[in-house]
């Protein structure tokens, strides 16, 4: 049991929550996820941790509602308990100084990025961040961005916020202008997929971290599976963290989209439960 | 040893031992059919979560008891990885003291009801009964028995809470809750040492709550065994990954003193042939652990499931045969094994392929995946197999199965679960590098104490021995209590 300590709405489907998990919040580092489950007949869903506090004993999330579970957690309060939370689990980022890092996130995607970016700016590297979004309202975390990055670029497809069109197109304006010598790259697995494609044009080493579908996070089922440079890798044990040129991200696609109409149509019975 | 002999020849020396033995002569004993154990229809239980087994009635059982001729020379517990007094319980049971039998086998015996269920007795104490070896007969039922004695006692509503001794105050961590973890608990709390186990998943239980499933072990009786445990001061702690959560020195400094390892041997293989990665392929793990776990067919709950109508499983061990089972539960109209050596070499227990024939399970042995294709959505929709024939046994002392070249032909499949073993969880040694393993990942211990190299670590059940059994696991967890126990109280004494 973890309890809601605080919570904010980043947009109406992007919601931040912090948890009290004290043992979490000590042994956590950059690139580690938690698994939740919300009730007695929840799932259990693999959610990266966005940022914590080892002092005051807390997690942060950012959610995005995109199901039954993310939905019903954006719903809880402050003072509700999430029933279970087990971490930190996966790989740590492995934060060294390269020189430089151009950093890519998507969607929510910004979330995980963020504590990355902090780590590599703290190593001592010149750290450029792309925020990537459809729209100006689901551009999250800018500020705490900025804090660590020597510069952020904001892209959004139908140009309402910063400069219109792709993550791609911002990561290329970078790489012609300056020497990159890594990326990190973090979002919808398609958008990694394109990203990844852009530096390997320039043989720039890119990092991805992996959001699959998973069960136990332990290791111990195999749903996580992706292969990677043609051998197959448990994203929650091997993981998250990938190289994104060896990473099959079509598989990683079709593997997402598993459950697709099962979890489509939970959700909205769901919703007309939750709503009525 | 002769301690042992001794002991075992004074119980048998008690009167009323003695005294049942005169009340029934031999031949009317051996005369007597073998028990049949009372089934669910197989076409009913199919569709449902039912037990298969339902148990014995109080007749049959004593029935079956007197079948059990209390040997001078009992072979049946050298076959019982733990040495449960076999024949003591089973006179009890013939001397209708089923409390009695129950206490016999917690003697040496954490989980009696599981191990009634789910041990391999055709290949333990029952293969080297009397009977068997010496008449050329049917074994007497022992593990049907020491189900009855189990459900008896659990049932009567008087479940024995163990003594434990007066508490020491030293703090010793289980990690894990399989088995393996739960009798080291038991014994270290009898000991009277404060223990805590942890878990990471958020039940406890290990594979008897995510693998193994209701139809052939309800969850209830492995949650009644855990409310006994609480009863005898063990504390739990679910959502909590040692090595992860917290680390070994952590513990250390919340005043942990020792620590036994019952990990598991949690990650699945997989063959590594081309398409093995389609929607649609799990490992059984994944399979059963959504179902079982997860509740994942009950529509009530959040976790899907696919549930195809043509399931090929992969394999022919416990595993494999639960999973197939399972996929017929969830509705498929065709459920089949495919199993690349014999009915005659398979791992599985003799008692789940005679469930699994009767519920209609296909058996396709001899046979080999070489390859998945799948249709436009990327979920698997076809396979290719290949026909295999006995060649020279190999290392394991099986005869090896050789690919027929030419024999591939295709079938189609909609779900297949990949069945074919696991290796050892790398939590634990990748949290610990002065660890010692063997190059599978397993722990290396001292077979007397299941001490490992770092001497405050003790180990078992498959994290130390691959894939194992229940029983095997229970025994390790056993020892290795035993071993802490001495070691912890040296180290107070050199204090
Ligand atoms: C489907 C299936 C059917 C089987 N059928 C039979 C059968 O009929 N008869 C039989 O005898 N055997 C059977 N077996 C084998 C038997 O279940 C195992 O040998 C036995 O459970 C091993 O016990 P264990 O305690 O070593 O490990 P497990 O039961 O695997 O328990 C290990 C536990 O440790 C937890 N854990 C791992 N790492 C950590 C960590 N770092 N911190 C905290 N917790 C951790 C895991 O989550 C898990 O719950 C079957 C196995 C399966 C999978
Ligand atoms: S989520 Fe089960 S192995 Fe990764």
């Amino acid at each position: 049991m973890s309890k809601i300590l605080e919570k904010e709405f980043f947009s109406k489907n992007v919601v931040k929550i912090v948890l009290d998990a004290p043992e979490i919040a000590r042994s956590r580092k950059p690139g580690h996820f938690v698994i939740i489950k919300m009730g007695e007949k929840g799932e259990r869903i693999p959610l990266t941790i966005a940022s914590a506090d080892a002092e005051k004993g807390t997690v942060t999330l950012v959610i995005q509602k995109v199901g039954v579970t993310s939905d019903k957690l954006s719903r809880l309060e402050v003072g509700d308990e999430v029933t279970d939370v087990v971490g930190p689990l996966g790989k740590a980022t492995h934060l060294e100084n390269v020189g430089t890092v151009l950093c890519a996130g998507g969607g929510v995607g910004v979330a995980p990025l963020l504590p990355i970016v902090e780590g590599l700016k703290k190593a001592g590297n010149r750290v450029v961040t792309i925020l990537a979004a459809r729209t100006k309202d689901l551009i999250i975390l800018e500020d705490q961005m900025r804090e660590y990055s020597d510069e952020v670029i904001i892209m959004t497809d139908d140009g309402s916020y910063g400069t219109k069109g792709l993550v791609t197109a911002g990561m290329e304006e970078v790489i012609n202008r300056e020497k990159v010598n890594m990326s990190v790259v973090i979002g919808p697995a398609i958008m990694m997929k394109f990203a990844a494609l852009t530096t390997k044009k320039y043989n720039i080493e890119t990092v991805a971290s992996l959001n699959t579908i998973m069960v136990d996070g332990t290791g111990m089922c195999g749903a996580c599976r992706v292969s990677v440079g043609g051998k197959t890798k448990f994203v929650c044990v091997d993981g998250p963290e990938f190289d994104a040129h060896q990473v099959d991200f079509d598989e990683m696609l079709s593997r997402l989209s598993a459950y697709q109409d099962q979890e489509s149509a939970a959700y909205q019975k769901y919703l007309q439960t939750v709503e009525a | 040893m002769e301690n042992i002999i001794e002991y075992l020849k004074a119980e048998r020396a008690q009167d009323w031992r003695a005294e049942l033995r005169k009340s029934m002569k031999a031949k009317e004993r051996t005369s007597r059919e073998r028990v049949q154990m009372p089934e669910e229809d197989p076409f009913v239980r199919n569709k449902s979560k039912i037990e298969v087994n339902i148990g014995l009635t109080a007749e049959a059982a004593v029935l079956e008891a007197q079948r059990c001729l209390d040997c001078p020379d009992p072979t049946c517990i050298t076959g019982c990885p733990v040495g449960i007094n076999i024949p003591k319980f089973i006179k009890n049971i013939e001397a209708k003291n089923f409390a009695g039998a129950a206490v016999t086998l917690k003697e040496t015996n954490a989980l009696p009801a599981v191990c009634g269920r789910v041990c391999p007795q055709e290949k333990q104490c029952e293969i080297v009964c009397f009977y068997t070896i010496k008449l050329n007969k049917v074994p007497v039922a022992i593990g049907h028995l020491e189900r009855f004695a189990a459900d008896w006692e659990r049932n009567s509503g008087k479940m024995a809470i163990p003594e434990t001794e007066k508490a020491n105050n030293v703090k010793v961590a289980v990690i894990g809750s399989g088995p393996a973890g739960l009798a080291a608990a038991g014994d270290l709390a009898k000991f009277g040492y404060d223990v805590t186990v942890f878990e990471a998943l958020h039940e406890i239980g290990g594979v008897l709550k995510y693998g193994i499933p209701e139809f052939r072990l309800p969850n209830e009786l492995v949650d009644t065994e855990i409310e006994v445990m609480r009863k005898m001061g063990i504390k739990f702690r679910v959502n909590f990954i040692v090595g992860k959560t917290a680390s070994f020195d952590d513990l250390k400094k919340e005043g942990f003193q020792a620590f036994f390892v019952g990990s598991g041997a949690g990650l699945p293989r997989f063959m590594n042939i081309p398409g093995e990665n389609y929607n649609g392929i799990f490992s059984s793990n994944e399979y059963l652990t959504r179902v079982n776990l997860m509740n994942a067919a009950d529509p009530e709950f959040d976790t899907p499931v696919i549930s195809g109508n043509k399931v090929a499983v992969i394999g022919g061990g416990n595993t494999a045969m639960d999973s197939v089972r399972m996929a017929k539960r969830l509705g498929a109209d065709e459920s089949m094994i495919i199993y690349r050596r014999s009915e005659v070499e398979m791992p599985a227990r003799v008692e789940e392929v005679k469930h699994a024939k009767e519920e209609g399970i296909i058996f396709m042995n001899l046979h080999n995946p070489l390859e998945y294709y799948a249709d436009e959505n990327g979920r698997v929709k076809s396979m290719k197999i290949q026909k295999m024939e006995l060649g020279e046994p190999d290392a394991s002392g099986r005869r090896r199965p050789v690919p027929i070249e030419g024999s591939e032909f295709i079938v189609d499949v909609d779900t297949v679960v990949v069945s074919v073993g696991v290796s050892p969880n790398p939590l634990i040694p990748a949290a610990l590098s002065d660890l010692k393993c063997t190059d599978w990942g397993t722990i290396v211990v001292d077979k007397e104490t299941m001490q490992s190299s770092i001497p405050e670590i003790f180990a078992g059940g498959d994290i130390v021995r691959g894939g194992a059994t229940v029983i095997l696991a229970m025994g390790d967890g056993r020892t290795a209590a035993a071993g802490m126990h001495k070691y912890i109280q040296e180290k107070i004494k050199a204090n």
